[in-house]
């Protein structure tokens, strides 16, 4: 089991999260304009990388926010966490 | 050498030692098809390759040792009982290769049709299994609707109880559905396909994926060197996202560690597969003896190939419940598989944009059971560089065109 560090409400078992996927990929600004194959890469191609992962959590057992994490793939160990609208680390 | 009654009893009496079962050749410089993957579905895709097409210049390279991914890390279960079509067809396909297979490569996979159970805790899925039972009947695919005696009956150890939490209010089966023995499959298929020439070469990870000016591939940079092809297939389950991003491709997949644990040997106590989707149990019972137990996948990606204990306490309490004659059995050992998910939980078969390029991938928690069906139709679609018209709709272009094959609920566990 993970220890994640909501930004707002500190060091938490996983347990209290759940897990939203990979992070930033923003909603098309116009929908309407995108090709199909552009569509089909917003919606369900990923990077899912062996490495760095920026992902979503949302605290839903606990403040209910969501915010951003990066976590390496192959150790599982988290670098950092941070609040939506913040940068990626490096 | 072939197995039969001489050839036992010249081994086991007369003391001969056992030959190798299939050759451990240097890569060639070049080959018609190179096949990225030496676990069930890359072995089988070389074996009916080289059986049925007659490309016998073919090469399965395998980063660690054969069928040690997925292939060995399975729980084994086979059925065919899928809702869609394409996915009954498809399954369907495999369920009837396994059950020559054992004749066809000579060699025992232990394949045993005992039966497997899906159990149903409320209303709702007890309706959405009758469905399945009727559109796997059109489909002229065995699957009946149980009530919980007559799954007591069939399976004597589960618990149908009115005081369990989740009471179990029927069950569907298939009784041609069942287990086989994980190991024997990879390892038949690579005796069977190295007798026909391929080429299978372990220890030999792919680094990068050669491409012409024009786009299609040429090559492939291993470990080993680099090795020429005309065609390259990536069967490479958890790692496909990895090895596909060497060609440019970006894929609709997700990689999960899922896990599973067996119990210390008892003697047979359990004579079928039972599944259940509410509790999340899933367990049968080896030759050895040993229960096999299927946990969930972990929430996230990743690529560690263990997984949260937590995962795995959460499968054995639901088991605990529905047999509580299993409480007081130990855990002999856990351990994880980096399955590949696609967003409609149905496998990617087929082409891809760069010319050359071909992927068997996206089988989630539940490959195994397709190995000869999916090694089967990969096969014919490499050899003539079209679909095969049971692979065709598992095509990539269905992320783009929409049509996609929902078995979401397929697995009957969450995952």
């Amino acid at each position: 089991m993970l220890l994640i560090t909501c930004p707002w409400c500190g060091a938490r078992p996983e347990n209290e999260f759940r897990y939203g996927g990979e992070a930033h990929i923003a909603r098309p600004p116009d929908p309407a304009s995108l090709d199909d194959a552009s569509w089909a890469d917003f919606l369900y191609m990923r990077s899912n990388p062996k490495g760095r992962h920026a992902e979503r959590w949302r605290h839903i057992h606990g403040c209910g926010r969501f915010f951003n994490c990066v976590r390496n793939t192959i150790s599982d160990r988290i670098e950092a966490t941070y609040k939506p609208g913040e940068p990626t680390p490096r | 050498m072939r197995f039969n009654l001489y050839s036992l009893l010249r081994h086991a009496i007369g003391g001969a030692p056992w030959p190798e079962q299939w050759r451990s050749p240097e890569p060639k410089p070049a080959y018609d098809v190179v096949i990225i993957g030496a676990g069930g579905h890359g072995l089988a895709t070389a074996y009916y390759l080289a059986r049925d097409h007659g490309i016998r210049r073919v090469a399965v390279l395998e980063r660690g040792w054969l069928g040690g991914g997925n292939t060995g890390r399975n729980t084994t279960v086979i059925r065919s009982n899928y809702l869609r079509d394409e996915s009954a067809a498809l399954y369907e396909h495999a369920l009837q290769l396994w059950e020559t297979l054992a004749q066809e490569l000579n060699y025992n996979v232990m394949y045993s049709p005992r039966g497997v159970m899906m159990l149903a805790h409320s209303v709702h899925e007890a309706q959405v299994f009758k469905r399945h039972v009727h559109a796997n009947r059109l489909n002229g695919i065995d699957n009946e609707w149980l009530t919980p005696g007559e799954a007591k009956a069939f399976c004597p150890p589960l618990n149908i109880s009115s005081d369990l939490r989740y009471p179990i209010l029927g069950a569907a089966l298939q009784r041609r559905g069942g287990v086989a023995r994980h190991d024997a499959v990879a390892w038949a298929y690579a005796r069977g396909a190295s007798a026909l020439g391929v080429d299978i070469i372990q220890n030999c990870e792919v680094t990068g994926i050669s491409r012409t000016a024009s786009g299609a591939v040429n090559a492939v940079e291993t470990t080993r060197g680099r090795i020429a092809a005309r065609k390259v297939a990536v069967v490479a389950a958890g790692h496909t996202s990895v090895v596909m991003a060497m060609a440019g491709v970006r894929m609709p997949l997700e990689s999960y560690p899922l896990q599973a644990l067996v119990s210390e040997p008892v003697k047979p106590v359990l004579p079928c597969v039972v599944m259940s989707n509410s509790v999340h149990a899933y367990i049968s019972q080896s030759d050895k003896g040993e229960l096999v137990i299927g946990a969930g996948t972990d929430a996230y990606v990743s690529y560690s190939q263990a997984g949260g204990l937590h995962v795995a306490e959460h499968t054995l309490e639901a088991i605990c419940e529905l047999f509580p004659t299993f409480r007081r059995l130990r855990m002999l050992r856990n351990w994880g598989g980096i399955v590949d998910v696609t967003p409609d939980r149905s496998p990617i078969i087929g082409l891809t944009p760069v010319p050359g390029l071909y992927v068997n991938c996206g089988w989630g928690t539940g490959g195994f059971k397709a190995i000869p069906g999916s090694g089967h139709v990969f096969a014919a679609t490499i050899a003539r560089g079209e679909p095969h018209l049971i692979a065709a709709p598992f095509a990539l272009e269905r992320f783009v065109t929409g049509q996609l094959i929902d078995e979401a609920a397929a697995a009957a566990v969450a995952h």
